[in-house]
């Protein structure tokens, strides 16, 4: 064919709903596949390490069910990436279940989805770093060492287009892929139909984030990517927004480093010969990106571990002499924590909204203190029990702080709630890391089932 | 030479993980000859971006200046990993703030 288009309705999908007027609109346009990436490390390393999604599935479902009655209409795959956030496997098979359950509440014909894992027993990384192989940190992490291993609750691998080439050549009708890079979605259907990857790597890097190509801002809304033999092209299906040269110039620094190159398992993307073009007042067209494949394919992996329980609570502060004395009513809370439980073993966070609760250590300034303070006060530890009592000591002890000068001497901070309250348990990104191997099939198990 | 803000003169500034080790920060202007004239000033260099943040040059791991995307671009380490117990932005998303007062000062045409 000349050309082949996509359309993306959101790039998280979950995170917030698609808008339906211009996925319609894209639909219209009648595209040869929808596509949209489910994950993203920014949701913080919690839903990995526990196993769960950010936001409600009704969110998730919504979309899904919009993609899968359009790609049904116009008999066109529809493929999902990074499944509920994290692309765990209890992710993909959530997501599975939810098309065949979607399947059967709109009566579908019979369709094939395909569908694969990303998770890594982390026995086979052991394995691997015994025999020799280094799994090398990225970003200014160390190398894997055993230690960081054993403290790791999960762990997914990145794909690359490798297994959604393989299901769409198996012809399955639906992917709904494990972790893999954003692009790797719509990189895949265009190789799948002969384009370069040239090409087809800067269609997934354009398309990843649906409406984020476009201005002016506004997320959640449908664009559609077009690959020929030539160029790629990307429209705005919101009768408001454009992309322009700007903001798809732009689009390809987001979120990234550095903006001339991005890393696949399998090569890089190489933008700094990128050339773009106003064809038409919604569409711009983009040539010169390259695709430079690597000699040993290295996958990206991630990793998530439980730091503990957490409990947290919040105060107020508006006496300005406490204001000013902030650091001591803490200073005095954390000492009643330490006379109970030791220096070690918990973690005790307090986040000062009004001085430096956004950008802590980065605020230029932290001197010029608000006229109210709020405090969020966060207690980490083994167990609930001992989590919410290092939290409610934490918070409840900050009422008695004695500040020598002070004038109101019947507490020092204001309470919106009586009790902290349960929260997430905390974890951390132990995982930032690459591998080398031999078959990438080695990380990726890939499926087929009928809906 | 007349001082302006970035604020003023940038169409875009934000910030964002990069990873989950890094926040990036993007200034993208709405022409070119407002992107060249605060290239010029040296108001945005890797030193500059150092000191207003209060860290050490070493913490940002790139400064670049993109010119298909009329923009100044760069990305610092975070103290620690996103969404670490205590981190109070696990997106990095509201970090830019302190570029929207960073005076420039601009070469104008008419002395």
């Amino acid at each position: 064919m000349p050309s082949l288009k996509i359309i993306c309705p959101n790039g998280h999908l979950g995170f917030a709903p698609l808008r339906i007027e211009s996925f319609r609109a894209g639909v219209r346009a009648r595209p040869d596949y929808i596509a949209a990436d489910s994950g993203s490390d920014d949701v913080g390393p919690v839903p990995l390490g526990s196993d769960s999604s950010t936001s409600p599935e009704a969110w998730q479902r919504h979309d899904l069910e919009h993609m899968l009655l359009a790609a049904r209409e116009l008999g066109v795959p529809m493929i999902i990436g990074s499944a509920g956030d994290t692309g765990s496997n209890s992710r993909v098979d959530l997501y599975v279940g939810i098309i065949k359950e979607l399947a059967r509440k709109h009566g579908l014909s019979p369709f094939e989805i395909g569908y694969f894992y990303s998770e890594v027993d982390p026995a086979f990384i052991r394995r691997k770093m015994r025999e020799g192989g280094s799994v090398a940190g990225l970003d200014g992490y160390a190398d894997l060492t055993e230690a960081e291993l054993d403290a790791t609750d999960r762990i997914v691998a990145v794909a690359g287009v490798q297994p959604y080439l393989k299901l769409l050549h198996a012809g399955v009708d639906v992917i709904i892929g494990g972790r893999s890079s954003d692009a790797a979605v719509f990189a895949a259907p265009a190789l799948h139909h002969g384009y370069s990857a040239d090409h087809a790597y800067y269609l997934g890097k354009v398309l990843e984030c649906a409406s984020f190509c476009a201005e002016p801002y506004g997320g959640k809304e449908t664009v559609m990517g077009e690959i020929s033999h030539e160029d790629v092209r990307v429209t705005a299906m919101h009768p408001e927004q454009r992309c322009t040269i700007a903001s798809v110039a732009g689009h390809a620094m987001y979120e990234r480093s550095n903006p001339y190159e991005e890393f696949f398992a399998g090569g890089k993307l190489d933008m700094r010969e990128c050339h773009y073009e106003q064809v038409s007042e919604k569409t711009t067209r983009i040539t010169g990106s390259r695709f430079l494949p690597s000699e040993r394919i290295t996958v990206k992996l991630e990793g998530s571990g439980k730091v503990g329980e957490r409990y947290i609570g919040l105060c107020g502060i508006r006496d300005p002499y406490t204001i000013a004395n902030v650091d001591r009513v803490i200073d005095w809370a954390r000492d009643k924590v330490r006379e109970r439980f030791g220096d070690e073993g918990y973690e005790l966070h307090y986040t000062v909204y009004g001085r430096d609760g956004v950008m802590g250590e980065l605020e230029p300034l932290r001197g010029q203190l608000g006229h109210e303070l709020c405090i969020l006060v966060q207690g980490v530890a083994p167990s609930a029990g001992m989590a919410e009592e290092v939290a409610l000591t934490g918070l409840r002890q900050m009422f008695y702080a004695r500040l020598p000068d002070v004038k109101g001497t019947a507490g020092s901070v204001s309470f919106p709630l009586d009790e902290v309250v349960r929260a997430s348990a905390a974890y951390r990104w132990t995982l930032n890391h690459t591998i080398a191997v031999d078959d990438i099939f080695d990380l990726f198990e890939v499926h087929r089932t009928q809906a | 030479m007349k001082a302006k803000k970035l604020g003023e003169l940038a169409k875009t500034i934000r910030s964002k993980n990069a990873g989950v080790n890094k926040i990036t920060f993007d200034i993208i202007f709405r022409d070119r000859a407002t992107y060249e004239a605060v290239k010029l000033s040296r108001a945005i260099t890797r030193a500059s971006m150092a000191a207003l943040y209060g860290i050490g040059q070493e913490r940002i791991s790139d400064f670049v200046e993109y010119d298909p995307g009329l923009a100044i671009k760069f990305t610092i380490f975070r103290r620690a990993p996103s969404g670490s117990a205590g981190d109070g932005d696990i997106f990095g998303a509201q970090q830019y703030a302190p570029l929207l007062d960073v005076p420039v000062m601009l070469r104008t045409t008419h002395p």
